[in-house]
């Protein structure tokens, strides 16, 4: 074991929260930007969102049709792989049932892609029935573009690399293919609490 | 490996100087850094970089550190740590950003805020050796007070062959300040940095949008690419 | 239009890549798949507040290497360099 370094502790806040945390997470205040890149900054006038693929028809909206989209406000717990958590977190978005209202389609995975080229899969029915967001509001105020605005997508249940920032669609799909950290180790699904962190778990 | 600390030196109210004994000590060159990692009893680690500020000839390392707001690294070393501790570390690191004085001259630094660490390496070792490459230095601090080794810079620039030092502060001045009082940019640089055709080596370090916003400056003004080194802290600093 | 405060040189990933290179190797020169264009690893742009850390091409931004820790053991992923120069001795 490392060297313990004397009446050191670190910025966890507190050590567990009841059972809310997953196992392996600690607290966390405030709210860690994590990066694989640089921060886009798509102007609102160019910005759009699609889902394309294994649908019959594509569909696309452009920045002021989404804001026209009915919203929820969702009031959730958060997990990032890198084991920080944040609990009661709030946000405004618009439900991925919501988007995919009247898509036909045969898909069974969704790859969302973003700008900057991040990509991250999922099941299909991971995002349905009320657990996936679109969401373009955090504590109330537009999300900030180091946080993933100005939209991003938030799917609490699973480690929050799968909530893509600078989220821009969906491509539906009848197979699992990786994303990008998917594709350098990290679980395919990423459940919290069977600690799905890497490939393998 | 492990160093001991030895002595801590307060530098400015945010900042400090740590003198590490380290046993089997491989020497280093001016510009590396060291990963220092903190490891909580139940096994937590943070590990975090920080550019060593003495020069190869001293006997001892030493490394800056300025205290962040919210940082559990620098407020646990600029704050908990005591003369006696061990800090866990890996080092040196770095054959980039460095300077020898068989590299010649002559050296544009620029520094902003606790970039400075680095860049005082680099000039505690040109002192050391008594070189007679030139060197000109750009420092950006908030204020006077805030100005990390000040005392000695300006014993240095007081020397036969010191450096030419440039302090520009950006937030306040001292009652009678004449000197530059804000960012650093184009027109300053124009005005204090060596001119390209003297063939100089530009080492920035500072904050990422401070040595982006440096580095392209001076570009602009003729130096090649190749000529200009940057180590960036990323958005808070070291 | 792009911002990059979290961006960082290459030299910050000096240290865990030199203990696993058992070498210096900020000076290490490589070449981008994407432009062709050769830096040493210091010069590149690296991102280290992520799951993993990424290192990019500085002039276009290609992901050159993502280094990931999994469960004892460094992931490394070359995928976007043409080539990785490593000075012969330690």
């Amino acid at each position: 074991m490392a060297h313990v370094s004397r009446g050191f502790r670190g910025k966890r806040a507190k050590e567990r929260e009841g059972d809310r945390l997953p196992p392996g997470q600690y607290l966390v205040e405030g709210f860690p930007v994590l990066s694989a890149g640089p921060t886009p900054h798509t102007p609102l006038e160019e910005w759009s969102f699609s889902i394309l693929g294994l649908v019959a028809e594509p569909k696309t909206w452009s920045w002021e049709a989404f804001g026209a989209l009915p919203k929820e406000e969702v009031r959730t717990d958060i997990h990032c792989v890198t084991k920080w958590s944040k609990l009661d977190t709030t946000w405004e978005g618009v439900s991925i049932d919501t988007l995919l209202e009247g898509v036909e389609h045969h898909a069974t995975h969704v790859l969302a892609f973003s700008d900057g080229d991040y990509t991250t899969n999922l099941p299909l029915e991971d995002v349905v029935d009320g657990k996936a967001w679109v969401a373009t509001a955090y504590d109330g105020r537009p999300l900030e573009p180091e946080h993933g605005g100005p939209a991003r997508l938030l799917v609490p249940h699973l480690y929050f690399w799968k909530s893509a920032k600078w989220v821009r669609g969906f491509q539906l799909r009848d197979h699992d293919e990786p994303g990008f950290w998917e594709s350098y180790g990290y679980h395919m699904y990423g459940d919290l609490w069977r600690e799905q962190r890497y490939a393998g778990d | 490996m492990l160093g001991e600390v030895v002595e801590l030196i307060d530098e400015t109210p945010r900042v400090r100087s740590i003198v590490l004994d380290i046993p089997h000590w491989p020497g280093h060159l001016a510009g590396q850094h060291v990963d220092v990692r903190l490891t909580a009893e139940d096994g937590y680690q943070a590990q975090r970089s920080y550019s060593i500020a003495s020069a190869p000839e001293e006997p001892r390392l030493l490394i800056t550190v300025e205290r962040l707001p919210d940082g559990e690294v620098s407020s646990y070393l600029v704050g908990e740590l005591r003369p006696g501790d061990s800090l866990e570390l890996r080092g040196p690191i770095g054959g980039y950003f460095v300077w020898e004085v068989r590299m010649g001259g002559p050296l544009l630094l620029v520094a902003g805020g606790s970039g400075i660490v680095p860049l005082m390496a680099m000039l505690r070792h040109r002192a050391a050796s008594r070189t007679g490459a030139g060197a000109r230095l750009v420092y950006s601090s908030r204020s006077w007070e805030e100005i990390i080794y000040r005392e000695e810079l300006e014993r240095l620039a007081s020397g036969p062959a010191g450096p030419l030092v440039i302090h520009t502060l950006t937030r306040t001045q001292p009652p009678g300040w004449t000197g530059y009082a804000r960012r650093v940019d184009g027109a300053m640089l124009a005005e204090a940095a060596w001119p390209p055709s003297h063939g100089p080596t530009a080492f920035i370090c500072g904050p990422t949008p401070f040595v982006e916003a440096v580095a392209s400056a001076l570009v602009l003004l003729g130096y090649p690419a190749t000529s200009v080194k940057t180590e960036r802290f990323g958005p808070t600093g070291g | 239009m792009v911002e990059a405060t979290m961006r960082v040189d290459g030299n910050a990933m000096g240290g865990m890549l030199s203990e696993l290179f058992a070498r210096e190797v900020t000076s290490a020169r490589m070449a981008c798949d994407g432009c062709g264009k050769v830096e040493p690893l210091g010069a590149e742009h690296a991102y280290l507040q992520a799951p993993g850390m990424v290192l990019r091409c500085r002039h276009c931004e290609q992901v050159l290497l993502v280094v990931t820790r999994a469960n004892g053991a460094y992931l490394l992923s070359f995928r976007g360099m043409r080539w990785f120069e490593l000075p012969a001795e330690s």
